[in-house]
C-alpha cells in the first residue's frame, strides 16, 4: 500500500506539471495576437503593455516564459492589471465560501444520489422508478444558473423563504444564518448531480445484482437487506466514489462558477466569472490552475480510497 | 468527470462494457440491430421526445418565416414603438426600461427584451445558433474521439501512452473552467488553424471549444472498446488476409463502434447545448448581438424581477430541448443495451 | 445408494419457464427427482439442458418477475417452489447449500474470504466472532486449504481457482446442510485441480450424511462418485437410473452420445472422439414429440409423439427413459465397434 501511495503521488505531480503547461499554452501560445496585450486587459495603454511584455518576458523563449508565469502564480504576486488587485489574495478570500458550497452540496448529492439510485434499481420497471427517472432526467436537463436564478428570485426574493443570495459568515451572523444562506445554493448545485448519480448508481446496481457473488450471497441465506447493502451496494458504490471525488474536486476548485454567481456567494468561482466578464486574464489563468490542481489532488485521494475499497486494485 | 456545475456529464452508464451487443440467445435470423430497433419502437416516450426534438429543429429552420410574420429581424430594435394589444396601445419598452410581456399575437408573441427586440423571433434564431453549436460540437467530439480512441486502442504502445496521458491531463480540468479559459483566451485573439482564420467573435470558437472538451468522455470508452475488438477473430481474420491498419480501422472496427457512438450522440448534443448556454451566460460563448439561448438567458436573468418572461421562455425552450435529447438518448441506449436479458445456464 | 434412508428432496413435475423478448423459454419441463440422505445424484446434460436452472430453482435463485413455476420440490416438508422468501432464506445454507460453477466470480471480490463464510454462519446462528472464526478456520483446513488461519484474511483474488472452489465448498458446508448442490463444480478448473475437487467431494460424501446433487455436463466426472444419474436434454429428463445402469445399459440415444464423448482408459483410444451431430434445440421453439428427434440417427414417425419417462427395461427398479424404441433394438443399435457411441456408420444426423 505504501508503494502504491508513493506511485500515485509521483503521478499526481507529473499531471500537475502537464496541467500547468497546458494552461500556459491556452493563455500564452494558442490564441493569435500579442500575449502582453491580452494580459493587460481592456483599457490598457501601450506603456502598460510594454511593461508587461518585459515583466513577463514575452520576448524570451517559451520555456522561460513558462517559468516566469508559474513563478508569478505560485509566489502569489500575480496581479490583475484591470482591477489592480492581487489575485492570490482574492482567491484566498473566496476559498471559505467556495468550500462551504462545495462540501455541503457534495454531501447532499452523494447521499441523495445513492438513496435514489438504490431505490430506483430495486423498484426497476415500476412506476416509482419511472417517476424518479423522469425527475432525474429533468434535473440533468436544466442549466444550473437558470434553476438558481429562478429559485433565488421566487423562493428567496418573492416568497421570502430564504435570503436573496449572498453569503453569511458564521463568525459574524451565526450558524443558522449561514445555513439559511446556503440551503438554496446547496440544493440547486446538488440537483443536477443527484440526477446524474442516481442514474449511474441505478445502472451499476442493476449490473451488480446479476453478478455471481450476489447469487452466492442469496444462497447463503442472508436477508435481502444484507444482500443489497453488504454486497450489491458496497460493490456498486466503488465507481461512484471515483466520480464523486472528481466532481467534488471540481466544485472545491471553483468549478461551481454558475451557482456561486447566481447566488452571489463571492467565492473563487464567482471571482473567475467576474474576471471573464472583463476579459481579465491573470485571474482566469490562476483560477484555472487552482481548479485543475484540486481535481488532480482529489483524484489521487480517490485512487487511494479506491484501492482501500477494492482490494484488487492494489495489485495492479 | 470534472464538470462542476455545468451538468455537462454524459451519463457514462455501462453500455460500453459489452459494446452494446445483445448477447441473450437471440431467435434465429434476428440481428442485434433489428432487436434494438424493435425495442426502440416499443419505447413510446423515447420516440415521442425524439419527435419533439426534430420538431424543435424544424422550428429553428423556420425562423425566417416567423420573422416575416412578426415583421422584424432578430437584431432590430423597437425601443420607441407602440403596439396594440387587446385594443389597448402599449409601449414595447416603457420609459422605465420594462419590456412588454408576451402578447400572444403576431408581433411580440413572447414579449420583447430590454432592447425592444422580439423575443419569439430571437428565440427561433437563437435556437438555430444553439442547435448548430450543439450538433456541430457533438460531431466534432465524435470525430476527434473516434480518431484518438481508435489510434490509441489499435496501435497501443507509445501512441496509446501519448493519447491516454493527454486525455488524463484534460480530464484534470473542470470542463467549465477549461471551456471558459479557452473561450476568453480565444475571444480576445481569435484562432489560426493553418490557413483557417477564425475571428474572436465567431460562433465557431464556442463550437470548437465545446467539441474539444467533450472528447475526454468519449475517447476513453472508444479506446477500451477498440482494445478488446482488435483481439476478436474477425479482426484477426482480416489481418491474416493482409488488410492494413487503415482498412481494419475503417472496415472492421468502425462499424462495431457504431452502437457506442449512436448511444453517445444524443447525449453529447444535449450536453453541448447546455455547455453553450453556460459559456454564453458567462460571456465566453456566443458573442452579442448574435442570439443564442445562453445569451438570451444571460440578458434575461438581469431583469428577472421586471420581465420574468426573458428568463422563463428561453430557459424552458432549452430544458425542453435537452430533455428531449436525454429521453431519446436514454431510449436508444436501452434499446442497444438490453438489461432485460434473462440469465440461463452458461 | 441407500434406499432406506431418509427422503430429503422430492421433486415432482417441476416446470420452469422464463418470459423473454424472443418468447417463452421452457427451461425445465416435467422434471421429477428424488434425493435421499447419503446419496449422490448426478444431473447430466449439455449446456441449455435445464440442469442448472433445475438446481438453482431448488435454491429459489431463479425467482424473478418473468419466471413461471409449476410442480413441487419438497425439501422434507417445505415446498421450495411455493415457499415464502423468508422461509427460503431460512433453509438456504442451513438445509440446502450450493457450490457454483465459477469460483472466480462467485466470491465477493471486496470482502475477505473468511469473513464471507462467517457472514453465512452468523446469518443462521448466534455465534460470537471469535468462535465463528475458529469454526471457519477448521472448515478451511478440512477442505484442504493450507495455512488456513492466515488465509482467513486473504481476499478472493489472492487465491487460485482451485483454492477458491475449496473456499466455496467450505462455505457450503459451514451450516451442515442436509442437501448440497454442486453446479458444475469442476468445469472452470484445470484437469488436475478438477480431480482434487472431486476428491474433496468424495471424501465429503463418506464423512457426512448429506445428499448431494452433482450437476455436470461431463459423464466422466460422475462415474465413480454418483449413485444415480439423471440425464437431461432440452429441459426434460430423458433417462434416469443407477450409475451402473446408465453406463452399462443406456437406453436413450442421447445418453449413448454422451457416453461416446467420454475418453475411456479401459478401451482402445478411438481414432476420432465421437461427438453428437447437430445443435441442441432452442428452448423457445422446441421440436415436436421427442426433443432429441432432429439429432437422432434412429428417429422415426413414432418419435413425433411425446415420449413418457417410464421404465422400459426390466432389472433394477427405477431405470426409466424417454425413448420409444424397444430395448432389444436399442441394444443392437448402440454398439459400434464394441463401444457405446452414437456415431453409427454412415449416419450423419
Amino acid at each position: 500500500m505504501g508503494r502504491f501511495v508513493a506511485r500515485r503521488v509521483v503521478g499526481m505531480l507529473l499531471v500537475m506539471f502537464a496541467v500547468s503547461v497546458l494552461t500556459f499554452l491556452i493563455f500564452n501560445v494558442i490564441p493569435n495576437g500579442d500575449p502582453a496585450d491580452r494580459m493587460a486587459g481592456k483599457n490598457s495603454t501601450p506603456v502598460q503593455i510594454d511593461a508587461i511584455e518585459k515583466e513577463w518576458g514575452f520576448d524570451k523563449s517559451l520555456p522561460v516564459q513558462y517559468a516566469t508565469t508559474m513563478e508569478k502564480v505560485f509566489t502569489g504576486d500575480l496581479v490583475s492589471y484591470y482591477t489592480q488587485t492581487n489575485v492570490a489574495e482574492q482567491i484566498r478570500r473566496g476559498i471559505p465560501r467556495t468550500f462551504a458550497l462545495a462540501i455541503g452540496a457534495a454531501l447532499l448529492w452523494f447521499a441523495m444520489g445513492t438513496a435514489l439510485g438504490l431505490y430506483t434499481a430495486i423498484r426497476a420497471g415500476r412506476w416509482s422508478d419511472t417517476l424518479v427517472t423522469v425527475l432525474a432526467l429533468i434535473g440533468v436537463s436544466m442549466p444550473v444558473f437558470w434553476l438558481g436564478a429562478l429559485a433565488s428570485y421566487y423562493l428567496g426574493f418573492k416568497a421570502g423563504l430564504f435570503p436573496n443570495g449572498g453569503y453569511a459568515e458564521i463568525g459574524e451572523e451565526g450558524l443558522w444564518e449561514w445555513v439559511k444562506h446556503m440551503i438554496l445554493p446547496w440544493t440547486v448545485l446538488a440537483t443536477l448531480f443527484i440526477g446524474v448519480y442516481s442514474r449511474v448508481l441505478r445502472s451499476n446496481v442493476l449490473d451488480t445484482i446479476n453478478d455471481d457473488y450476489v447469487r452466492t450471497a442469496r444462497a447463503k441465506g442472508l436477508s435481502e437487506r444484507r444482500v443489497m447493502i453488504h454486497h450489491v451496494l458496497r460493490n456498486s458504490l466503488i465507481p461512484i466514489v471515483t466520480l464523486w471525488g472528481l466532481d467534488f474536486g471540481a466544485v472545491l476548485g471553483g468549478g461551481a462558477i454558475l451557482t456561486e454567481t447566481v447566488f452571489d456567494l463571492d467565492g473563487v468561482g464567482q471571482y473567475f466569472a467576474e474576471s471573464i466578464g472583463t476579459l481579465d486574464v491573470p485571474p482566469v489563468l490562476a483560477v484555472t490552475l487552482f481548479g485543475a490542481f484540486f481535481i488532480v489532488i482529489l483524484n489521487t485521494v480517490v485512487d487511494i480510497v479506491y484501492a482501500a475499497l477494492d482490494p484488487r486494485i492494489r495489485l495492479s | 468527470m470534472s464538470i462542476a456545475d455545468s451538468s455537462v456529464q454524459p451519463d457514462l452508464s455501462p453500455v460500453l462494457s459489452d459494446g452494446g451487443q445483445a448477447e441473450a440467445a437471440p431467435a434465429p435470423g434476428v440481428s442485434a440491430w433489428q432487436l434494438a430497433r424493435r425495442r426502440l419502437k416499443r419505447n413510446k416516450p423515447a420516440l415521442l421526445f425524439g419527435a419533439l426534438f426534430f420538431l424543435l429543429v424544424a422550428l429553428a429552420l423556420a425562423a425566417p418565416l416567423w420573422a416575416q410574420i412578426a415583421d422584424t429581424t432578430p437584431a432590430k430594435n423597437h425601443l420607441s414603438d407602440t403596439i396594440v394589444v387587446n385594443g389597448k396601445s402599449e409601449q414595447v419598452v416603457t420609459f422605465d426600461g420594462v419590456p412588454i410581456a408576451p402578447t400572444f399575437q403576431k408581433k411580440f408573441f413572447l414579449g420583447a427584451d430590454s432592447n425592444g427586440r422580439d423575443v419569439a423571433v430571437r428565440l427561433l434564431y437563437g435556437a438555430r445558433n444553439s442547435l448548430f453549436i450543439g450538433i456541430t460540437a457533438a460531431i466534432i467530439t465524435v470525430l476527434l474521439a473516434v480518431m484518438l480512441g481508435t489510434l490509441a486502442g489499435y496501435f497501443r504502445g507509445w501512441t496509446d501512452a501519448i493519447i491516454s496521458r493527454s486525455l488524463d491531463v484534460m480530464w484534470a480540468f473542470p470542463v467549465l473552467l477549461l471551456g471558459v479559459a479557452l473561450g476568453v483566451s480565444l475571444a480576445l485573439g481569435g484562432l489560426q488553424i493553418g490557413p483557417l482564420q477564425i475571428s474572436g467573435g465567431s460562433k465557431w470558437i464556442p463550437t470548437l471549444i465545446i467539441g474539444f472538451v467533450g472528447v475526454v468522455y468519449l475517447a476513453r470508452p472508444i479506446r477500451g472498446q477498440v482494445l478488446s475488438l482488435r483481439e476478436k477473430e474477425f479482426v484477426e481474420a482480416a489481418r491474416a488476409q493482409g488488410a492494413g491498419p487503415i482498412r481494419i480501422m475503417f472496415g472492421e472496427l468502425l462499424p462495431n463502434l457504431a452502437s457506442t457512438i449512436l448511444v453517445f450522440f444524443p447525449l453529447l448534443v444535449a450536453n453541448s447545448i447546455l455547455l453553450e448556454a453556460a459559456l454564453s451566460f458567462l460571456g465566453a460563448g456566443v458573442q452579442p448581438p448574435e442570439p443564442s439561448w445562453g445569451t438570451m438567458l444571460s440578458d434575461g436573468v438581469e431583469l428577472l424581477s421586471t420581465a420574468p418572461h426573458l428568463t422563463i421562455v428561453p430557459g424552458l425552450m432549452l430544458v425542453l430541448t435537452v430533455l428531449a435529447l436525454n429521453v431519446f438518448g436514454d431510449g436508444v441506449r436501452d434499446a442497444l443495451d438490453p438489461r432485460a436479458k434473462v440469465r440461463l445456464e452458461h | 445408494m441407500a434406499p432406506n434412508s431418509e427422503l430429503l428432496l422430492d421433486v415432482q413435475d417441476l416446470n420452469v419457464s422464463f418470459a423473454t423478448e424472443e418468447g417463452i423459454v421452457h427451461a425445465v419441463d416435467e422434471v421429477s427427482l428424488a434425493l435421499h440422505a447419503g446419496e449422490v445424484l448426478a444431473v447430466v446434460g449439455e449446456s441449455g439442458s435445464g440442469k442448472s436452472v433445475t438446481a438453482m430453482t431448488l435454491m429459489g435463485l431463479t425467482r424473478s418477475p418473468n419466471a413461471r413455476f409449476a410442480g413441487s420440490a419438497k425439501l422434507r416438508d417445505l415446498d421450495l417452489v411455493t415457499a415464502s422468501d423468508d422461509q427460503l432464506r431460512k433453509v438456504r445454507a442451513e438445509e440446502i447449500a450450493m457450490i457454483f460453477q465459477d469460483p472466480m466470480t462467485s466470491l465477493n471480490p471486496v470482502h475477505r474470504v473468511g469473513r464471507q463464510i462467517v457472514e453465512q454462519i452468523q446469518a443462521h446462528r448466534d455465534v460470537p466472532d471469535g468462535e465463528a472464526r475458529d469454526q471457519v478456520v477448521a472448515l478451511l483446513e478440512r477442505v484442504g486449504i493450507p495455512r488456513a488461519r492466515e488465509r482467513f484474511d486473504s481476499y478472493p483474488h489472492e487465491f487460485s481457482g482451485g483454492m477458491r472452489q475449496r473456499v466455496m465448498i467450505a462455505m457450503a458446508l459451514s451450516c451442515d446442510p442436509a442437501v448440497l448442490i454442486a453446479d458444475e463444480p469442476t468445469t472452470a478448473l484445470d484437469v488436475t485441480i478438477q480431480a482434487q475437487i472431486l476428491e474433496v467431494l468424495k471424501e465429503l460424501r463418506t464423512r457426512t450424511n448429506a445428499g448431494i446433487i452433482l450437476v455436470t455436463h461431463d459423464l466422466g466426472v460422475v462415474a465413480d462418485i454418483a449413485d444415480r444419474i439423471a440425464v437431461m436434454y432440452a429441459g426434460r429428463i430423458v433417462e434416469q437410473g443407477s450409475t451402473d445402469e446408465i453406463f452399462y445399459n443406456p437406453q436413450h440415444p442421447y445418453t449413448w452420445g454422451l457416453l461416446g464423448s467420454i475418453t475411456r482408459v479401459d478401451r482402445p483410444r478411438p481414432t476420432r472422439l465421437p461427438s453428437i451431430p447437430g445443435m441442441p434445440p432452442s428452448l423457445i421453439t422446441r421440436p415436436q414429440g421427442c426433443h432429441f428427434r432432429p439429432r437422432c440417427p434412429h428417429a422415426h414417425d413414432a418419435c413425433l409423439a411425446k415420449p413418457e419417462l417410464i421404465a422400459r427395461v426390466g432389472g433394477e427398479s427405477g431405470h426409466t427413459d424417454r425413448c420409444v424404441v424397444t430395448p432389444e433394438r436399442k441394444a443392437a443399435l448402440r454398439e459400434t465397434d464394441g463401444q457405446i457411441g452414437l456415431v453409427a456408420g454412415g449416419v450423419t444426423g
